[in-house]
């Protein structure tokens, strides 16, 4: 009776920007540490991201950008998590931020933001400890 | 239940929740799917099967344009391996079928094998009824990339398309049993490719020989070839046609053929579900003895005892007379 809960989570790029590098070398990474990573590449955008988190039922979300449009896509994000009634979805970003846009990320509910030379270990220990799979449906 | 009517209004989270529940058999979902089932038995199944890069997704993507453009809703379930050393799985298939995110007319759901083998999920026949129930018209099964043996799928899909692309093997990969005969239409893909006239006659070849094997009652069914560049969405009218021809095949046939097609996937899904009852039966049981898998499975790598010896031991004590 295998009901071990399986992380799973999404890897996206909002935006223009077509470096995926970074998103595939997380991915794997997240796949080597167990997780159903579901991988929607490039050019993505906020309800493209959404739709799929939802339809996917995913416990974390894997933003990563390095076009600076951030300010832009990130709020719009969670501005639609929070519509559909899916805050719960943790949301994490990656890539590289003007040091000033990190506190108001996080104000708006993004968790964590990893930047250029974090250690994977570091992103799959942090994902370990702060995403918990979530509970089963309401039988009632 | 409250879960059961939302599954019927197509509530999404209720829907994915639901799916997420079945695949880490969560015990609640079980009694869910109780409910569901007078609701289900009304949507048409495809499935897809083909190896690795010969373009499933991408076809999949143009012919739900297609049913969506003539007015059906589209519940696709794409399945991606799991690795064995990890337990993880990347799951990619989504990427072709980006055009179709913000269409509430279709479901998209990607499915890890989690250890199963035949091309399809242990799950698969389970989110297929759930994606009827939600009121999809169309199913689509992708399978993982398959070889020469993965064969569910022909017992799951009202009709089978199998994909294949020029190049892809000799003759005597075509004479092989198996993946080959369950193509209700064979579809070669990148067909603008070189070597494509010669794949074209090989199954063409195979098929007439399929023919003359193919012993069973009614009128008998030749599968179509169909030449389709997915990525410049050529020949999707006809793989289309094709498949509404299939079915119109199987309506007409009611007796010997389309009821032969929901026998197949009755049995293969209970037989896995009765299958799967009974091994955690008896395993629980065992457990409850303090006897664990792997102990188990150590006392026959050490040579204590054969499998044949432990597997009768186990089974006959825990579920009477096994002969």
């Amino acid at each position: 009776m295998g009901s071990d809960r399986k992380l799973r989570v999404l890897i996206a790029k909002p935006g223009l920007d077509g470096h995926d590098r970074g998103a595939r070398v997380i991915a794997r990474a997240f796949r080597d540490a167990g997780f159903e990573v579901i991988y929607t590449g490039c050019h993505q955008t906020p309800e493209q991201i959404v739709s799929t988190a939802l339809q996917e039922d995913v416990d974390l979300i894997g933003l990563s950008i390095l076009s600076g449009a951030h300010m832009y896509s990130f709020p719009r994000i969670m501005e639609l998590l929070k519509e559909h009634n899916a805050e719960d979805i943790v949301v994490i970003g990656g890539g590289i931020f003007p040091t000033e846009d990190i506190p108001k990320l996080k104000e708006i509910g993004i968790k964590e933001i990893f930047e250029p030379g974090t250690l994977l270990e570091d992103i799959i220990q942090w994902v370990k400890t702060n995403v918990k799979p979530r509970g089963a449906a309401e039988a009632a | 239940m409250e879960i059961v009517q939302k599954i019927l209004d197509g509530d999404i989270r209720a829907v994915a929740r639901l799916m997420r529940d079945i695949d880490d058999e969560i015990p609640s979902a079980k009694e869910v799917l109780k409910e569901l089932y007078p609701y289900t038995g009304k949507a048409y199944v495809i499935g897809f099967t083909g190896s690795p890069g010969v373009g499933k997704s991408t076809l999949v993507d143009r012919l739900v344009d297609k049913l969506r453009a003539v007015g059906k809703t589209v519940g696709i379930l794409a399945i991606d391996p799991t690795s064995p050393f990890t337990g993880g799985a990347i799951l990619g298939d989504r990427i072709r079928m980006q055009r179709h995110f913000l269409d509430s007319g279709v479901f998209i759901r990607s499915l890890a094998t989690r250890g199963h083998f035949g091309g399809l999920t242990r799950s698969t026949h389970d989110m297929i009824d759930v994606l009827d129930a939600m009121g999809k018209d169309i199913i689509i099964v992708e399978t993982v990339g398959v070889g020469q043996d993965e064969i569910e799928i022909a017992h799951t899909a009202h009709t089978t398309v199998l994909v294949t692309v020029p190049g892809m093997g000799d003759e005597v990969q075509a004479i092989k049993a198996g993946i080959m005969e369950i193509g209700d239409i064979f579809v070669v893909n990148k067909s603008d490719r070189e070597g494509s006239r010669k794949t074209i006659r090989e199954l063409r070849n195979l098929v007439e020989l399929g023919l003359r094997r193919h012993k069973t009652e009614g009128p008998p069914w030749e599968p179509p070839i169909i030449e389709t560049v997915a990525s410049k969405n050529k020949g999707i009218d006809e793989l289309y046609e094709a498949i509404m021809k299939h079915k119109k095949y199987l309506f007409d046939n009611k007796k010997t053929k389309l009821e032969r097609v929901l026998f197949d996937r009755a049995k293969l899904h209970f037989v896995g579900i009765l299958r799967d009852q009974l091994f955690n039966t008896v395993l629980k049981r065992a457990r409850e003895r303090g006897e664990d898998l792997d102990e188990l499975v150590a006392k026959i790598v050490h040579r204590d005892v054969d499998p044949y010896t432990l597997a009768n031991k186990l089974v006959e004590r825990e579920l009477g007379d096994s002969k």
